[in-house]
């Protein structure tokens, strides 16, 4: 471990070089410092796993900091893989991606701040002392503000940077609130504090564990404090979005998860809180997705739908921890940290995909795409199966951590009448979430990839390289394997999963795999029927003769592109329905009765987040508001400054005359 | 096993019945019973057609519609005879792979880059989303009746004891029914038969379908039909049944079923297109309430 603990750091000294490096090479080589720090921690997960899951390291190094406690126990190491994974496909995929973009500078800091953020993102996960660890949270956060900020000629991602670095400050101070809550009621500064501060029976729970939570799920996305994801994930490159969007945001979760091992009682509210809050995220996510016009942005609201889902795994587990159900607890924490991975599996997938369209065509608008699979047929086919995957669909790997969840729903059931009431929301929530992600993907597959081209860099499009490939067909054969075999991952996070649950009841849990691996055998069934169905039709068809000839048109024979059905008219009907969320607004000169020869019009609509523009730009006008109340006092006029200086000496010397001060 | 058998067979006459009732309500005398199965049969031996915009998706879509259907037939029980396959949750597993073979019906409509098409696509997309939650309460409202969450389990467990629970079976018969029409375009929500394909919502997808793959999505639809009246046959079969009598349920219940649907479709207008959403969620209003009766009946609630 030792030796271990100061490869890790020693390597760090190497990213300095990246700086200096010639062009072409700074992205091999960042991929080469990553491959690095993942094969190091790899280890120390590997080293903790031998030694009964967990494993202790006392930094003294550091020492502005002083000693710091490292440890690496079973949360710990799912991030530390996923995190892992997610980076090197990100970096691997980077290194097509920056080839003719950026300027040689912007490069260089965007990787080196890349380098960073991975052994911040490390780090996060491993400390235990909350001082360090507010230490790397920030360098992660300021990491991650160099990378959205990658496109700094845009004044829109200048804008979407500063409002994630005003954001992720707040979300700093909230976590200092916390500790600092924590450190005077126990006055030790780890995680460790948080069990005392728990187990005592005096104190209440929910309030200490909803301002880390206030904290965490800003980082995470949940709604109200998502604001800041839908403008920085599209405003960072691709292979970072999916990088943020993947596995920075699951750190979020991660906390939650740490606080939530030593929460003792309120079980049932902190349950009820999360598993509440988790399913408004999960619809106010995908509604908001279902109506993106942009592919990233439409990416970063479908990335707070997916936090919603993996919050209700979580919120199922509390309150399968309240209800001592070993069942629920198992399915709904299992089914969590299954969707942590599937999600940094299929959502870094899509936004490379996604990265791949935009350094073909330079667009990431829908509406402007199309006919894509004839142009770039494997980026289409590896977007279908990000799109099949996100969508829960079999026999990818969504659907074993949707079917967990629901498994562990089934069986909240049989409690009391209000737990069937909060089930019953839940239920709805999930299968509206399936169904609104799959009215969503199916129209971003759609109209981007299928139809005839909207646009001249459509039309003109070409397949990026097979190097380019490599990075999303390793995640794809990856989501497959879970998806066929998931008894062999939801055994390996059982471990993580066993840390909730008060007694390893086995029993339960064996009985659970049957029916997760049956699933498994069902998916390969099903491959093989589709295979064969096929063969037979391919046979069929062959013998009857093919043809080919327009598109029948009804009649119409002046067939455009521009007669198709659009990313917008797709939504048209259900944006109707849904129209107090969205709140659409159209730009429409209506015609008049008195113009004969009406001139061209343009139509334009646009959607808005209410969270954000009546709810946190509301609250932000209301404050500055009051604040210019005191702006007056400031009048540039010597004479009232001298007054006020006046007026303070009278009061403070009646006040000590009457004996008020001392 | 028994179950895919009767299935298939059921589904040779379903189509033909349902019409033949519909042409008599209709004053008409109207085609043999197996009028629908013979053109089927007969679109297998034809030429397929493909548009030039299409691609591969075109190709493969109606083969994993048509999969995803007889793949969802393998959890469905016949009365005390298991399934095929069946564990905990598998009706998780049996809406998801028909969600997927209407994936990729939606995004092959979506290939053909016609106008009609997408707008069919749309409305299934939009249609599926919102009926999906009202079966999803239905199998939780049983699951929660009978503390089981499989197919099989669910309905071995399920007795019907007192007219409490005949009145939550007929409401979950009547459910499906309308699932069923919902799912399959029908009225009220879209019209096959319409002559206008601005009115379509199933039809205006397969335009640009034809030969095997058109016939195989048509036979997918008849299966479909009864498939959902084998989901309702199965609450009237219990293990008390001899053999002869549960067939003579089963093709009993898929006749009237068909009858049903017939005189449905015969004496029902279409909805407006826009009203369409409210009479989905009046669906899952409905299957809410069934819900709620199994709290009651389980003394939860009052």
């Amino acid at each position: 471990m030792d030796f271990l603990i100061s490869l890790f750091f020693y390597s760090l000294l190497a990213t300095p070089l990246l700086l200096l490096l010639p062009k072409n090479i700074k992205s091999y080589f960042n991929f080469s410092i990553n491959l690095f720090l993942a094969i190091v921690s790899t280890c120390m997960v590997i080293l903790s796993y031998q030694k009964n899951g967990s494993i202790d390291y006392f930094l003294t190094d550091l020492s502005i900091i002083g000693l710091v406690h490292l440890k690496i126990d079973e949360l710990s190491s799912i991030f530390i893989l996923v995190i892992n994974f997610t980076v090197l496909t990100s970096s691997l995929f980077s290194i097509g991606y920056f080839k003719k973009r950026g300027s040689t500078g912007a490069l260089s800091l965007h990787l080196f701040s890349f380098a960073i953020l991975h052994a911040a993102m490390l780090l996060v996960c491993m400390v235990q002392d909350l001082l360090a660890f507010v230490v790397f949270w920030e360098i992660m956060s300021l990491c991650s503000f160099v990378q959205v900020i990658f496109d700094s000629e845009k004044p829109a991602n200048i804008k979407a940077a500063l409002n994630y670095l005003i954001q992720m400050h707040i979300n700093v101070v909230l976590l200092i609130i916390a500790i600092v809550w924590l450190y005077n009621k126990t006055g030790m500064q780890n995680f460790e504090a948080l069990h005392f501060y728990f187990s005592s029976k005096e104190t209440s729970n929910f309030p200490l564990f909803l301002m880390f939570f206030l904290s965490f799920g800003m980082k995470a996305g949940f709604i109200p404090l998502h604001t800041w994801l839908p403008h920085a994930d599209p405003a960072a490159p691709c292979p970072s979005a999916g990088l943020m969007s993947g596995a920075m945001i699951k750190l979020g979760i991660y906390g939650i998860l740490r606080v939530l091992m030593y929460v003792e009682s309120d079980l049932l509210e902190i349950g009820i809180f999360i598993y509440t809050i988790s399913m408004l995220t999960g619809l106010y996510g995908i509604i908001q997705a279902s109506i993106q016009k942009d592919l990233k942005k439409m990416l970063a609201y479908s990335s707070i739908e997916n936090i919603g889902i993996i919050g209700m795994g979580i919120g199922l587990g509390v309150l399968g921890m309240a209800q001592h159900s070993q069942l629920i607890t198992f399915m709904g924490f299992a089914g969590a940290l299954m969707h942590i991975i599937n999600h940094s599996l299929f959502k870094s997938l899509l936004f490379y995909t996604v990265g791949s369209v935009y350094i073909q065509t330079g667009t990431k608008k829908i509406d402007q795409l199309g006919g894509l699979i004839k142009k770039m047929p494997v980026t289409a086919v590896l977007f279908l199966i990000g799109s099949l995957a996100i969508c829960g669909l079999p026999p990818f790997n969504g659907f074993i951590s949707e079917f967990l969840i629901y498994s562990g729903m089934m069986g909240l059931l049989h409690a009391d009448f209000s737990m069937d009431i909060l089930e019953l929301a839940a239920l709805i929530s999930l299968v509206l979430i399936g169904g609104i992600s799959f009215f969503t993907f199916t129209k971003a597959f759609g109209i981007v990839f299928l139809g005839k081209a909207r646009s001249q860099q459509a039309l003109e499009a070409k397949e990026v390289t097979n190097f380019m490939h490599l990075p999303t067909i390793i995640i794809v054969l990856t989501m497959l394997s879970i998806g066929l075999a998931p008894d062999i991952f939801v055994k390996l996070i059982s471990r993580t999963v066993f840390l909730y649950m008060p007694s390893e009841d086995t029993g339960i849990v064996i009985h659970q795999f049957d029916s997760i691996s049956k699933v498994g055998v069902v998916s390969i069934i099903f491959i093989f029927l589709i295979a064969t169905i096929y063969f037979i039709r391919t046979l069929k068809v062959k013998a009857n003769k093919e043809a080919y000839g327009p598109t029948w048109g009804c009649g119409y024979i002046g067939d455009t592109e521009k007669m198709q059905y659009t990313g917008s008219s797709y939504t048209g009907n259900f944006s109707q329905l849904i129209k107090p969320i969205v709140e659409v607004k159209t730009d429409f000169k209506k015609y008049e009765e008195t113009e004969l020869f009406p001139v061209n019009r343009a139509l334009k609509t646009e959607s808005d987040d209410p969270i954000e523009s009546k709810g946190i730009m509301g609250a932000i006008k209301k404050l500055s508001q009051f604040i210019s109340i005191f702006a007056r006092i400031q009048d540039g006029q010597t004479q009232h400054y001298i007054l006020y200086a006046f007026l303070f000496f009278s009061i403070m010397l009646l006040l000590t005359v009457f004996n008020i001060i001392h | 096993m028994i179950t895919i058998v009767l299935i298939f067979i059921a589904s040779i006459f379903f189509i033909g019945v349902l019409n033949k009732t519909r042409a008599i309500a209709g004053g008409r005398k109207g085609p043999g019973l197996t009028q629908h199965i013979k053109d089927i049969l007969r679109l297998t031996n034809k030429q397929t057609l493909y548009s030039t915009t299409t691609s591969i998706i075109f190709k493969i879509a109606p083969s994993i519609y048509f999969s995803s259907i007889v793949m969802s037939l393998f959890f469905i029980p016949f009365g005390s005879y298991p399934p095929l396959l069946f564990f905990k949750g598998d009706f998780v597993f049996f809406a998801y792979t028909l969600a997927l073979g209407k994936f990729f019906m939606i995004i092959s409509a979506l290939d053909t880059g016609s106008p009609f098409e997408g707008m069919g696509a749309n409305r299934e997309a939009l249609y599926s989303m919102l009926v999906e939650p009202a079966f999803f309460i239905l199998i939780a409202s049983f699951a929660m009746f009978t503390d089981h969450s499989s197919f099989y389990d669910i309905y071995n467990h399920i007795h019907f004891t007192d007219n409490f629970s005949w009145v939550l079976g007929v409401m979950a018969a009547f459910i499906l029914i309308q699932i069923a029409m919902v799912e399959n375009g029908r009225l009220p929500v879209g019209d096959p038969k319409t002559h206008l394909e601005l009115t379509m919502i199933h039809e205006v997808m397969i335009l640009d379908n034809s030969g095997f793959d058109l016939a195989m999505i048509l036979y997918g639809t008849s299966l479909k039909f009864v498939l959902y009246g084998t989901l309702i046959c199965n609450f009237f079969l219990n293990s008390s049944m001899s053999l002869g009598e549960e067939l003579l349920v089963f093709f009993l219940v898929q006749f009237l079923w068909a009858i049903t649907a017939g005189l449905l479709e015969s004496f029902r207008a279409r909805e407006r297109m826009k009203k369409n959403p409210q009479f989905i969620f009046s669906l899952m209003a409905i299957s809410i309430v069934i819900f709620f009766g199994i709290l009651i009946w389980q003394q939860k609630l009052g």
